[in-house]
Formats: C-alpha cells, structure tokens, sequence
C-alpha cells in the first residue's frame, strides 16, 4: 500500500462555527438548523458564497427518516446559481475529508464543509441497529447501547477499565463542559453520587452515554495563501487519515481500536509533541481506548470541550472535534492538536487529523 | 488537474429485478472481484475505497458500508461513502478520481450499488408532507411534466421517445449484464405498452435492478504497469465535473438546467473538447426516461436547444450512427439506481478500453460518461480517452 506521506497543498480550517446543542429542536427543521451556522462561518470570516470553489456535507437519511433528505438540506446553502458540491452519507469529518482531497487534487482552493443531525424525531438507540449487519444482528434488535455494554464488559472483564475510571471520565468531561456554552451538559454530579445510579445496559450507567443531541457543525477550508489570507492563524491539517475495522464483532478484538491506531500512525500523531486532544468517544470506556489508540500521555489537554460526552449531535459530533481543536489552534492557546472522529457501532471507523498553528 | 488517473479496471454484476441467488455481501463482491481480475491485481493492491449507493431505505441498512467493509476488502483501509442521489453512481467515481490525483491512493477501488428488490423505489421517491408538496408519483410522475414542456417548447414529434425506448432495448440484447433482454420488442409493442405518466409509456420507463459496479482507477505508474500486464490499455480520465443547484428556485428551468449545462461546460474544459459532436465519438447518459436522451443531448451542448429530437429521429444516436448514445441498453434496460450512473462512467470507459464487447464501437477514441439526480438538479460528469493526456 502506498503510504502518504506529505500531503502537495497546505491547507487548513479557517472558519468554525455551532449553535448550542440541544436534547431537541423542535420548532426548526434540517434546512433551518443549519443554514445560521452556514451562513455564520462565511461571515465570521468575511468571505462570499461566490468565493467558496466546493461544498461537500455529510447526513444520514435515517435520522431524517426521509429518504434524499439532504437534497431538502441543499437550501441551506444556497446552491444558485449551481455550484460544485458532494454529499457523504457519514459524520461530517468524512465530508472534510472528501472536501481535503479535493483540494489536495487541484479541483478547488476552498470549501465549506457542514454536517447535521436531529436525532429526537426517533428513538437513537433502537434507531442505530438499523446499521447493523441485516442478515444476523439487525433480527435481534440490540440496541446501540446495549452493543456498546459488550464492549464496555469485555474491557472491565480484561482489567482494562473500572467503572470508577468510566465515572471519572464521564464527570471530567461535564466539568469540562462547563467552559463550553455549546454543549447540552454542563458539570456533573460526584464520581461517587455516579456509581451509585442503576444501571441502563449492564454495565453502562446513563453517565457512561453520549446525550442524544440536536445539533450541527460548519467549517471552511482553504488552501495556503487563501487560508493566510483570510485568517490570521489557521489551523493547518498537517495529517488526515480515516480506517475501518470489521463489522464482524465476534471475529475481532472489541478491547482495543486498530483503525484509530492505523489511522493516527498514518496521520502522524506520534511525530511531535501533541497540546490538546479532542476525541470522539460517544461512551466512557471508548474515550480510554481512542486515549491508548492514539498513544497519549498525561500531559495532554484531552476533551476540553466536553466531548461527545457532553453533546452528541449525530454525524456531527466528529467534525466537531476537528472544529473545537481548530478553534483553539486559531485563537493561539495551543500550537498542536489532533481530533478523531468515529462512525458505526463499537469504534469501527475513525479518522485521525492533527492540526497545527504556524 | 493533479496527478494523472485511468480506469484499470471494471467489473459489474448480472443485472436482474432479483438477485435472490447473491446476498448482498455477494452481491457486491461478483462486481468487485470482475474488476481486479480486469485489472489482474488482488484486493491487496487497493490503497483505499470509495463507494456510493441512493437512500439507505432502500435496503432497510442505515450506511451499510460499515457491515459490507470486509467483504469489499475494507478492512484497515480507508473507506469513503459517497451519496448525492441518481447521480451518485458518477459522483462515487469521481471522489475515487479524485483520490489518485491528489496522490493520496495509486491504486483506489471504487464501488456503487443498489438492491433494489428489497423495497419500492416508487415510495421511496414520493416525498411525504412535511418534507414537500406530495404527489405520491414517484420519480416518473415527478418528471413527466418537464418532458411534456420539452415537446411543447421543441415541437418534437410524439414518438421521439418511442424511437429511444427501441434504441436503447435493442442495444441491451448486445450487452450480456443488462437487466431487460427484450428480444422481441418492436416500435409497436412500445408504443401500446400502457401509459404511466403521460407522455412516459411502461416500455419507455426504466427498470428497478439489484445489481453494482465497481472499477479500479489508478495514478500513472500504476495505469503503465497494469496496461503492460494485461494488455488492455487504460482509460485515461480527461475531465470530471460536478455541479448542483437546488430543487427549487425563482428562474430555475427544469428542462434543460443551468447545473447540467454548467457541469458539461467544465468537463469539457479540462478535456479541451471544444466542439463535443465532433471530438466525442460515445456517449453514456443516465436516461431513465425515454425522452430525457434528446433533452440531455441538448442541455450537453452536443446540438443547439430543440435539435435534440432530430439528433434520435435521424438515427445520429443509434449503435451505427456517427454519436452512439446509450449502446449498453442505458438506464432503460437497467437500473440499479445507486450503480446507475457508475455503469454509465463505466461503460463510457469500456468503449474507450475496447472492452465492451458486442455492443463496442469501432475505434472509439473518446467517451463521455453523464449522470443526474434529485429534481435533476444534480449532475456528474466525466470524459475518458484511450489516448494519455
């Protein structure tokens, strides 16, 4: 396999922006939700529909529950006259990266990238075994969280985590959150006031799952003098890479996330000395695997978003770590980050960016 | 653009209403298997994947790739899903072109499907309220205005789209994967099959399939080495194009749309074709509907607007005329929607190889690939040539 070593273009995120999420927004639709944020992240920046060469989002049509449901979604942007653009049925960090390769090819010097969920028509758990496979899991209906107790037991089985460090994480990302005036939880009850709630799936407590969100995310991409010139800071993609593991649970480790690993090796994390980390964990077990994954140590600043953990907006909860590490990139408080992204049950697809300052 | 890129390349399925003998995993592996043995590589030569298929409602699988990865040879790569409606299929192939010119993958396997047999695609494309107006039509319905504006504007006769019906069916019967081998159709049995949505007749509508595509493109060392090998010459991809506009919008002509005319104006910039009727020797566009070939000749700028018909009626676009349109049976012979308009890529790169068997033009050259979607308001396009640029 060819490995990629350096990308030809420097290209980096130049603009972000989000709206609080929330458990449920009920008075606006798709079209609705996002088109702020869109419009947002031109302006934030002073930039024209007209400067943007390529637009690619990412959706899913079963959280819409419509079939086609981003061609409705395309009237946010503002498609008129027609412009450039491409849609990936996936967290829209995977749209980044469509709209990166893009670039990289000589097809565009700039992009918007946006990706949306609304997850409260429906009930997300039940929804999300719908992505199972259809022939032997989809029958059985399990749940989304009760796949994720799977793993979360093998992990406590194999000593690899205690439900006191799963509370940890969980409480370190809400007190994180607070900080943050985007996310849906904000602080969280002791560690010990944790443990001692029942348990939803055995053995995941409610503080052990991602919230069930409402929410979108856009960011603007733009290549090196583009990127100069428009912000002051840009926060360049110095590796980008995505990986997926099988789908076949019982034929692969669950303890661990060899395409995270695969795909942070690719993106060269390990090169340089990393500031802050912004991992896409929807569980509290997972964020220690993307953590060993990743190869990170004590001394980085890992999730001070929140995390997932404190908003989950479906598929955008991934470009929004891209967006949350960007963001600080660009306002100057760290030099170096790297942000996953995950798509499917179990951790089975991540991708692995690493964004720098200067 | 970037690195140089070829189809090495192609495989494809028996196209069929039921491909009850497959499971879907097998489904997709049949085409994904025919194209690495074309290109005499192993799943082990593919850096990375793209792959594109319409509404996860129609299999019951919310992104299914994730499920289909180790089948496909996914596994510790990366895997792209691409969907951007009917013309996903173009679209999928053009992310994967994409790809080896920005020298992230030499070697890209790309993929689109559909299994169609597993739920109605009529329902799944008649919006409910409160997502539009409902017209409980289906796509034909959706489109049979826009065609009936058409023969208003172009004064067309009444049995242009019969002619492409006849065309198009007669041409499957040469190309062994089609869905519909229609041995004994005729100008008549079309034009007293029953009318859908007047003016689309039964025979003039396009199949629903189970089927897919897949190709594998490459960078130009690997384009060399794989031409040496198997002796087939690459199709080297002069120009690809994406454009969308929205379903609605105050000015917009659904006829022959701006995003169309824009997306072949840009195609053929890159290919440096600048009189498409005479530098195009074969072309494969997404028909779904008799009618919509002489309204995509015009919108494609291979004739002025309202010659199209004339083009079909002379016989311009039949297997012997001088720009054969549609010689695998097009979309009206098979029509797995989400492959659809890869077959269409696909098969513009199969004339250019020489490989496309009983229905191969003579010393065609250069071929160009269209596909469309939503409210036709998206459009993928690509030329390929036998020639490196």
């Amino acid at each position: 396999m060819a490995d990629f070593q350096k990308a030809p273009r420097d290209v980096a995120i130049v603009s972000v922006t989000q709206d609080p999420h929330s458990r449920a927004v009920v008075e606006r639709n798709e079209v609705e939700l996002i088109q702020p944020i869109i419009q947002r992240a031109l302006e934030q920046i002073g930039v024209q529909k007209g400067e943007i060469d390529f637009t690619c989002s990412g959706s899913s049509d079963y959280l819409a529950g419509q079939a086609f449901s981003f061609v409705m979604t395309l009237d946010a942007v503002g498609a008129w006259p027609p412009i450039a653009e491409s849609h990936v049925e996936m967290d829209g960090a995977w749209a980044l990266y469509e709209a990166w390769v893009k670039i990289q090819s000589g097809h565009a010097d700039t992009a918007l990238v946006y990706s949306y969920g609304k997850s409260s028509p429906g009930d997300l758990p039940l929804v999300l075994s719908r992505q199972l496979d259809p022939y032997y899991y989809q029958p059985l209906w399990p749940d989304a969280i009760a796949m994720a107790g799977l793993q979360a037991r093998q992990m406590l089985d194999a000593g690899l985590i205690t439900e006191r460090r799963m509370a940890e994480i969980a409480y370190e990302s809400r007190e994180a959150a607070r900080n943050n005036p985007n996310a849906q939880l904000q602080g969280s009850p002791s560690v010990d006031e944790l443990l001692a709630a029942d348990f939803v799936s055995d053995p995941l407590r409610r503080h052990d799952c991602a919230p069930i969100s409402d929410g979108g995310v856009a960011v603007v991409l733009a290549a090196g003098d583009r990127a100069r010139n428009w912000v002051d800071r840009p926060a360049w993609i110095t590796g980008l890479d995505h990986r997926i593991d099988s789908h076949n649970f019982g034929a692969r480790s669950l303890t661990s996330a060899p395409s995270a690993k695969l795909a942070a090796e690719k993106a060269g994390v390990g090169n340089d000395k990393i500031d802050v980390a912004e991992l896409h964990a929807p569980f509290t077990h997972q964020h220690q695997l993307l953590v060993e994954a990743l190869g990170l140590g004590d001394n980085v600043s890992i999730n001070p978003s929140g995390g997932a953990l404190a908003a989950n907006p479906m598929m955008a909860a991934g470009l929004l770590r891209l967006g949350e590490v960007a963001n600080r990139i660009m306002a100057g408080e760290v030099d170096r980050g790297v942000a996953t992204a995950t798509s499917g049950h179990l951790l089975q697809q991540n991708l692995v960016a690493v964004l720098e300052g200067a | 653009m970037g690195n140089r890129v070829a189809v090495i390349g192609i495989g494809q399925t028996k196209h069929a209403a039921v491909r009850g003998d497959v499971s879907l995993a097998g489904l997709l592996r049949e085409a994904v298997y025919r194209a690495l043995a074309d290109a005499q590589l192993t799943m082990d030569d593919i850096d990375a994947i793209v792959i594109g298929k319409a509404p996860d409602f129609f299999e019951g699988i919310m992104m299914p790739e994730g499920f289909l990865a180790e089948a496909i040879g996914a596994v510790g790569k990366p895997l792209l899903r691409v969907h951007t409606a009917g013309s996903v299929g173009g679209s999928t192939a053009i992310v994967a072109a994409s790809h080896v010119q920005a020298g992230v993958g030499e070697r890209v396997l790309t993929i689109a499907w559909e299994q169609q047999s597993c739920s109605e695609a009529m329902w799944a494309l008649s919006f409910p309220i409160p997502f539009q107006q409902q017209l409980v039509a289906g796509a034909g319905g959706y489109f049979a205005p826009f065609i009936r504006e058409y023969m208003r504007r172009s004064n067309a006769p009444d049995d242009i789209g019969i002619l492409v019906a006849l065309k198009d069916r007669l041409n499957a019967l040469k190309n062994p994967y089609a869905h519909l081998h229609e041995p004994d159709i005729t100008y008549d049995t079309v034009k007293d099959s029953f009318m859908l949505w007047e003016p689309i007749r039964y025979s003039e509508t396009c199949p629903s399939s189970d089927g897919a595509i897949a190709m594998v493109l490459a960078g130009e060392a690997a384009a060399e080495a794989s031409a040496a090998a198997t002796g087939t010459p690459p199709a080297w991809i002069l120009g690809t194009s994406m454009r969308s506009e929205p379903a609605t919008a105050n000015g917009r002509d659904q006829v022959s749309p701006d995003a169309g005319k824009d997306c072949a104006a840009d195609v053929f910039r890159q290919a440096g074709i600048t009189n498409p009727r005479a530098e195009i020797d074969v072309v494969e566009m997404y028909v779904p509907f008799s009618w919509y070939e002489p309204m995509w000749l015009e919108n494609l700028g291979f004739c002025e607007e309202g010659e199209g018909w004339k083009l079909t009626e002379q016989g311009v676009t039949q297997l012997d005329g001088d720009l054969p349109v549609n010689c695998s049976g097009g979309v009206l012979s098979t029509n797995p929607i989400g492959a659809s308009g890869m077959l269409r890529f696909g098969e513009a790169a199969m004339q250019v190889r020489g490989t496309a068997g009983e229905h191969q033009i003579d010393g065609a050259k250069t071929a160009l690939g269209q596909a469309y979607g939503g409210a036709a308001q998206f459009f993928a396009t690509w030329v390929v040539s036998s020639e490196k640029p």
